[in-house]
């Protein structure tokens, strides 16, 4: 078995897949990679079905010792990656001997990096994911963030992909994959709630992520909005990328470990297609709103998938 | 862009209303002021039913029962039912045309039998640091708020928030009070709280706006249980008294 032992792990590293679905009677939300497209892409990288769990590193990256080789790819944001200190290429497929260390630095793009190893990161699954949950302390290693001298488990490698085989991801890919900062939206189910006018400073408005955004929630600042309607309402069910806009009249978008229900109108819906661009979204980013029909945000996401699942993403 | 409500599919009938959530979610409301047009008032506030209560739970047994393709996750609360739909298999038409279907059928669910579950709580002093507060509000004494607060049964109207969190009414009116106007960076977990006629137990440590009342040493959420939670939607609940001594065997049993 082939094991990583974690030297240092960056301000906050938890392991990630593709999250938990069909909990949600439970109270427990989705979860999983704050950037799945990443996510997705690294595990193809190293021969892993898309979903296979991964290290999802924010801001700041960790030093990781291997004791065994293996083959590993880096996604996401460039964290200044290097393989005994000589730096390697995110978005590659990379090889790694026996008793290397892989360190990574401090962002130069987005939020989160991933670290997708051949075989997957081997946790106990809970509710069918190997996904963390921070707030209610489930899943991934432990139900927590990793801790220097934690040792990962590597699972069994697809035995396709034995030797390694140099694999890159198109430069039209990576471009047309690249995180947005205006991000596209559909109309939240209280969007009636706020008055035209409203709506028009939202949609006109610069917003700025602050620092208090997290894998639960983006808090904006920015021009307040205020339902003419009141701003609580009943509780109800809400959707991953839902604009609930709270009593102060400010903006959170609600993300991956989102609580499953709330009592805050939402104005608007980040697309599927740009659900991933928040994951790279990091404090002080300034965005911006777009609102499109419906159709157009199927089609996105249509061509989004259509990319992700092409022959033509990965050159051998 | 002129986005109407009608082209957002809002549409309502039979007390039953779709409206789309975002270009995954769909979201069925059962609105008891069905004659009242959800489209012309759009920001009319459902109400807290116990019969929209039991449409929740129907649709949700019926679709648990015979479950949708397509279908990822569903977000029960009061009076609505939350789906997230895999946008590259359902449509929102083809899934409100689908549920239609659903609800016409629905009314012969059986229902479980509720279960009646009671809860230990021990409140005031630092478990329930709001207790004071609240009776004085009410003009009560903090034996008599408890009172109030034990004597109800309780229904489990949904789980949300977070995993666990059993959203519970009704609070007496006597009792009832709104949120603190800042919440706690922290709330133990088994915080026993009240938000306006809610009552519910923060089944782990998270920021929360409710009065704390008590707390129990009952675990909410229990990950290494087949029945994870300790309550289910339908469930009656009824918060039984207990001294702190009491409070101290049955957090270490």
């Amino acid at each position: 078995m082939s094991l990583i032992e974690v030297r240092a792990p960056g301000p906050l590293t938890t392991v990630q897949d593709l999250g938990r679905e069909g909990f949600g009677p439970m109270g427990v939300s989705a979860s999983g990679a704050s950037d799945p497209v990443a996510l997705r892409i690294g595990n193809r990288l190293v021969g892993n079905p898309g979903g296979a769990a991964g290290l999802e590193m924010t801001l700041l990256g960790g030093t990781f010792f291997f004791r065994e080789g293996t083959v590993v790819a880096l996604t996401g944001a460039d964290f200044a990656p290097t393989l005994d200190n000589v730096s390697v290429t995110s978005w590659t497929s990379v090889e790694i001997r026996a008793g290397q260390t892989l360190r990574l630095g401090a962002t130069r793009t987005g939020a989160r990096c991933y670290l997708c190893v051949r075989g997957g990161i081997d946790v106990k699954m809970f509710l069918g994911s190997a996904s963390t949950h921070l707030l209610s302390g489930l899943g991934g290693f432990q139900g927590r963030a990793l801790r220097a001298g934690d040792v990962l488990k590597v699972g069994t490698a697809n035995g396709s992909f034995r030797t390694f085989r140099k694999r890159s991801v198109s430069a039209r890919a990576v471009a047309q994959l690249t995180p947005r900062k205006v991000l596209r939206v559909t109309p939240g189910p209280q969007s009636a709630w706020f008055s035209q006018k409203v709506q028009e400073v939202f949609y006109a408005g610069t917003y700025r992520v602050t620092e208090e955004s997290n894998r639960m929630g983006l808090r904006l600042q920015g021009a307040a909005i205020a339902s003419t309607a009141g701003a609580e309402m009943i509780s109800e069910g809400v959707s991953l990328g839902a604009v609930q806009v709270t009593a102060g009249g400010l903006p959170i978008i609600l993300f991956v470990e989102q609580q499953t229900t709330g009592g805050y109108p939402k104005i608007a819906n980040v697309i599927s297609a740009d659900l991933s661009s928040l994951g790279q979204l990091r404090p002080r980013d300034e965005i911006r709103f777009e609102l499109v029909e419906m159709g157009a945000a199927r089609a996105l996401l249509m061509e989004q998938e259509k990319l992700l699942a092409s022959k033509e993403l990965i050159l051998e | 862009m002129g986005y109407t409500l009608a082209a957002m599919g809002t549409s309502a009938s039979g007390g039953v209303r779709f409206q789309v959530a975002s270009d995954q979610s769909l979201i069925v409301y059962f609105d008891s002021s069905a004659k009242k047009s959800g489209v012309k008032a759009p920001h009319l506030q459902n109400q807290i039913t116990i019969k929209g209560h039991e449409q929740v739970r129907r649709l949700l047994r019926l679709v648990e029962l015979e479950p949708i393709a397509g279908v990822r996750n569903l977000h029960p609360a009061y009076c609505s039912l939350l789906f997230k739909f895999d946008a590259m298999k359902l449509r929102h038409e083809e899934l409100e045309e689908i549920l239609r279907g659903y609800v016409k059928r629905m009314e012969k669910v059986a229902l479980p039998e509720p279960r009646l579950v009671e809860i230990p709580v021990c409140y005031g002093g630092e478990y329930g640091p709001d207790l004071k507060d609240v009776a004085e509000l009410h003009g009560l004494t903090t034996q008599q708020a408890i009172e109030v607060h034990a004597s109800a049964t309780y229904i489990v109207y949904f789980l949300g928030f977070v995993p666990g969190f059993a959203y519970l009414g009704e609070v007496a009116e006597e009792l009832a009070t709104p949120r603190l106007s800042t919440p706690r960076r922290s709330v133990p977990a088994g915080s026993v709280g009240i938000a306006g006629s809610q009552t519910g137990v923060y089944p782990i440590a998270t920021p929360g706006g409710w009065r704390l009342l008590g707390r129990t040493p009952v675990k909410m959420f229990r990950p290494d249980r087949v029945e994870m939670s300790l309550l289910s939607i339908g469930d009656r609940v009824r918060f039984v008294a207990i001294s702190r001594e009491q409070f101290a065997r049955l957090g270490n049993a």
